[in-house]
C-alpha cells in the first residue's frame, strides 16, 4: 500500500485543482500477470530456481558448441579419470569426457520432459474441457475412462509398451526419433489425468459465469466460448502443474534408461549414465555423482520454480501485494 | 454408507477388467514372440513349432484368449512361465514376502514422520523448524530413488563400508546376529524409499494443515479460549487428516512403482525385479500376473481411500 501512495506523490507533476490533475493517469496500470510476476518474485528460492534452470538449459543449448571435447570422443587412454582440468567432471570406462556428454545428454532429457509434458497436458487440456463444457453423459464417460488411466499402474505400463514397441517404431522413425517419440508419447499419455481434472473443475465452475452467457448473447460460437473465453481463465492451475509435470517427466525417463529399457545405450541421456556408471561405483564414483547431481539439480529448480508459481498465481494471494 | 460402498465397488469392478484388458491386448499385439527360441533351434522343424502354439493356445483370436486368461486367473492359475516353465503363482508366491516386507516398513516408516514433521512444521510456519523440514522435504523428494539409491551405496557401502550393498535373502546365522544382519540389508532399500515418500507427504501434510489453520472454527475455538493444544489436536487435526488420508491411501500404488527401481538397484528379489525380468523376456504370464496384481492393488487402495473418505468426512457420503 505505500508503494501504491508514493508513486501517487511522485506522480506527473499537475497543477492542483486543474483539469490535467484529474484526467492524467497517475501511474501505469498494473495487469495480472505483472501482479503475479511481483509476487514470484518474493519468492526467493524460487528466483533462484528459475536461474539454475536457466542456466542448464542454455548449459545443454550451447554448450556442446562451445566445448572443445565432442561427447562421443572416446580415448581408452585416459578412461576413468577422476575430475581434472582437461575432463572437469572426469572420464568413463571408455574414455568419453563425461561433462560433455553430460551437455549433451542433457539436451535430451530436458527435450523429452518439455515435450512429454506438452503431449500431457494438450491431452489433458482438451479432455478436461470438453468433459467439463458439455456435461451429461460425455463427462461422465471422460471421467471414467480418467478413472481407469489413473488405477493403471504407470511404471509398469511405461516399461512394457516401451520395450514392446521400440523396435517397430525405431524401424519407423529411425533410432533416435523413433525412441523419442514412442517415450514422449508414453510418458504423455500416461500423466494427462491430473491436468484433465484440474481444467474439467475449471471448466465446470466457470461455465455459469455471467461472461460467458454474455458470449453466448452476442453469438459466439461453442469454439469460441471454450478456447477465447474459458480457457483463458483456467491457465492458472494448469501452468503449474505443467512445470511440475516436466520434473516428473525428466524423473520418468531418467528412471526408464537407468533401468536399460530407455533411449539406445550409447545416447548419454543423465539415466543412461547413472545406469552404466553404477558398475563402477567403487573405483570411478564421478561417473554417477555427475549425472545424478544434473537431475537433481534441474529437478530441484524445476519445483522450486513451481512452488514459486503455485504461490504466485494463486488467485486468493493476489491481494496480499 | 453401505450404499456409497456398493456404489464405489461397482464402480472398481469394471475399471479393473477395463486395465486387465488394456493390458492384454498391448501384449497380445506386440511383436515379439515367445517361442522365438524355438526358432533359433534347427532340431525344432517350423511345422512343429505351429503345431506347439496350436497347443499353447497362441493362435487364438484375442477375445478368445483373453476369455481363457481372464477364468483361469479367477480361479488363481496365473499359467505357466514362459521362461522357467514353472507356475506363475509360485513365482509370485516367493517374491511377493520380500517386496511386501522392504515396502511396507518403508511405507509405515514414511507415513510415521511424515504427518507429525507436517503437522508441526504448519503450526510454526516460518520457523526454523518449518523452513529447514520444507527444504529438507523439497530435496528429498527432487531426488529420484535411484539417485538416492545410488548415493546411500556409494556413502554407506563403498566409503563407510557399514551397509552391504546387495540383498541376499538366505542369511544363515541364527538369533540376534542374523536378525541384525537383515535388518542391515534392508535397511539402504528402506531408508531410499522412506525418503522419498516421506518428503511428499510431509509437504501434502504441511499444505493440508495449513489451510486448515485458518479457517474460521479454528478462530472460533482459540476465541473460546481453548488451549493451543486441544484447538490443534481435537479440533484441526482431523479435518487436516482427512486429505492427508486419502493421499496416504492413494500414494501406496506409487510405492510399489518406487520399488520397483529400487529393487533393481538392490538386487532385491521381489516383485519389481520380476516384473523387469519378465519384460526382458518377453515372459507374457509372468507380465500378465505382475500387472494385474499392481492394478488390483491400486483399484484395492483407491476403494479403501474412497471408503475412508465417505467415514472421516460426513458429507461425502451424501453425494
Amino acid at each position: 500500500m505505500s508503494e501504491m501512495t508514493e508513486q501517487r506523490r511522485t506522480a506527473v507533476p499537475a497543477q492542483v485543482g486543474t483539469r490535467e490533475a484529474v484526467l492524467l493517469p497517475q501511474r501505469k496500470p498494473r495487469s495480472l500477470w505483472s501482479d503475479a510476476w511481483r509476487q514470484f518474485r518474493h519468492h526467493r528460492l524460487a528466483v533462484a530456481g528459475s536461474f539454475v534452470l536457466i542456466f542448464m538449459v542454455l548449459a545443454t543449448l550451447i554448450g556442446p558448441f562451445l566445448w572443445p571435447i565432442p561427447w562421443n570422443h572416446f580415448d581408452m587412454a585416459e578412461a576413468l579419470q577422476g575430475p581434472s582440468l582437461e575432463h572437469p567432471f572426469g572420464t568413463t570406462d571408455l574414455g568419453h569426457d563425461i561433462f560433455a556428454r553430460i551437455l549433451w545428454g542433457g539436451r535430451i532429457s530436458i527435450a523429452v520432459g518439455v515435450v512429454a509434458m506438452l503431449v500431457a497436458v494438450v491431452l489433458g487440456t482438451l479432455i478436461g474441457a470438453i468433459a467439463g463444457y458439455f456435461g451429461g453423459i460425455l463427462d461422465s464417460l471422460l471421467m471414467r475412462i480418467t478413472d481407469m488411466f489413473i488405477s493403471i499402474p504407470s511404471l509398469p505400463l511405461l516399461l512394457l509398451i516401451t520395450y514392446l514397441f521400440q523396435d517397430r517404431m525405431k524401424a519407423i522413425f529411425g533410432i533416435e526419433l523413433g525412441m523419442f517419440l514412442l517415450i514422449v508419447l508414453v510418458i504423455g499419455g500416461l500423466n494427462w489425468m491430473p491436468v484433465a481434472r484440474l481444467v474439467r473443475a475449471s471448466f465446470l465452475s466457470l461455465k455459469q459465469k455471467e461472461f460467458v452467457e454474455a458470449a453466448h448473447c452476442i453469438g459466439v460460437g461453442t469454439g469460441g466460448i471454450i478456447f477465447r473465453h474459458i480457457l483463458p481463465n483456467t491457465l492458472s492451475p494448469v501452468i503449474v502443474a505443467a512445470t511440475l509435470g516436466v520434473a516428473q517427466a525428466i524423473i520418468t525417463e531418467s528412471a526408464l534408461s537407468f533401468l536399460g529399457l530407455g533411449f539406445p545405450p550409447d545416447i548419454p541421456t543423465w539415466g543412461r549414465m547413472l545406469y552404466d556408471g553404477i558398475n563402477w561405483i567403487e573405483f570411478a564414483p564421478w561417473m554417477v555423482l555427475f549425472p545424478g547431481g544434473a537431475i537433481f539439480l534441474t529437478v530441484l529448480s524445476i519445483n522450486y520454480v513451481g512452488d514459486g508459481l503455485r504461490d504466485a498465481l494463486d488467485p486468493r494471494r493476489m491481494f496480499a501485494v | 454408507m453401505t450404499q456409497y460402498l456398493i456404489r464405489r465397488i461397482l464402480i472398481s469392478i469394471p475399471t479393473l477388467i477395463a486395465i486387465s484388458i488394456v493390458i492384454f491386448t498391448i501384449l497380445a499385439l506386440a511383436p515379439g514372440d515367445p517361442l522365438a527360441e524355438f526358432a533359433m533351434n534347427p532340431a525344432v522343424p517350423p511345422e512343429v513349432r505351429q503345431r506347439i502354439r496350436q497347443s499353447m493356445g497362441l493362435d487364438d483370436p484375442i477375445p478368445v484368449r483373453y476369455v481363457k486368461w481372464a477364468s483361469s486367473m479367477l480361479r488363481g492359475d496365473f499359467g505357466y512361465s514362459f521362461r522357467s516353465k514353472s507356475p506363475v503363482i509360485d513365482l509370485i508366491r516367493q517374491r511377493l514376502p520380500t517386496t511386501l516386507y522392504v515396502i511396507g516398513t518403508a511405507y509405515l516408516l514414511s507415513v510415521l514422520i511424515a504427518i507429525p514433521v507436517g503437522v508441526l512444521s504448519a503450526i510454526r510456519q516460518y520457523s526454523i523448524f518449518d523452513n529447514i523440514a520444507t527444504t529438507l522435504a523439497f530435496i528429498g523428494f527432487s531426488l529420484p530413488t535411484f539417485v538416492t539409491g545410488i548415493l546411500f551405496i556409494l556413502i554407506f557401502s563403498v566409503k563407510l563400508g557399514w551397509l552391504p550393498m546387495i540383498y541376499r535373502t538366505t542369511i544363515e546365522t541364527e538369533g540376534l546376529a542374523g536378525l541384525w544382519e537383515k535388518i542391515k540389508q534392508a535397511l539402504m532399500p528402506i531408508m531410499v524409499l522412506a525418503l522419498f515418500e516421506t518428503a511428499a507427504l510431509a509437504r501434502y501434510t504441511r499444505a493440508a494443515m495449513l489451510e486448515t489453520i485458518h479457517q474460521d472454527y479454528v478462530r472460533t475455538a482459540r476465541a473460546k479460549g481453548l488451549s493451543e493444544r486441544a484447538v490443534i489436536l481435537r479440533h484441526a487435526l482431523r479435518n487436516a487428516l482427512i486429505p492427508v488420508v486419502t493421499i496416504v491411501a492413494l500414494s501406496i500404488p506409487g510405492i510399489f512403482t518406487g520399488a520397483v527401481i529400487t529393487e533393481q538397484i538392490f538386487r532385491v528379489p521381489g516383485m519389481g525385479s520380476l516384473l523387469i525380468s519378465a519384460i526382458r523376456d518377453n515372459d507374457t504370464p509372468v507380465i500378465m500376473a505382475i500387472t494385474i496384481i499392481f492394478s488390483a492393488l491400486v483399484v484395492l487402495f483407491n476403494l479403501i481411500a474412497d471408503i475412508l473418505y465417505g467415514v472421516l468426512d460426513p458429507r461425502i457420503k451424501y453425494e
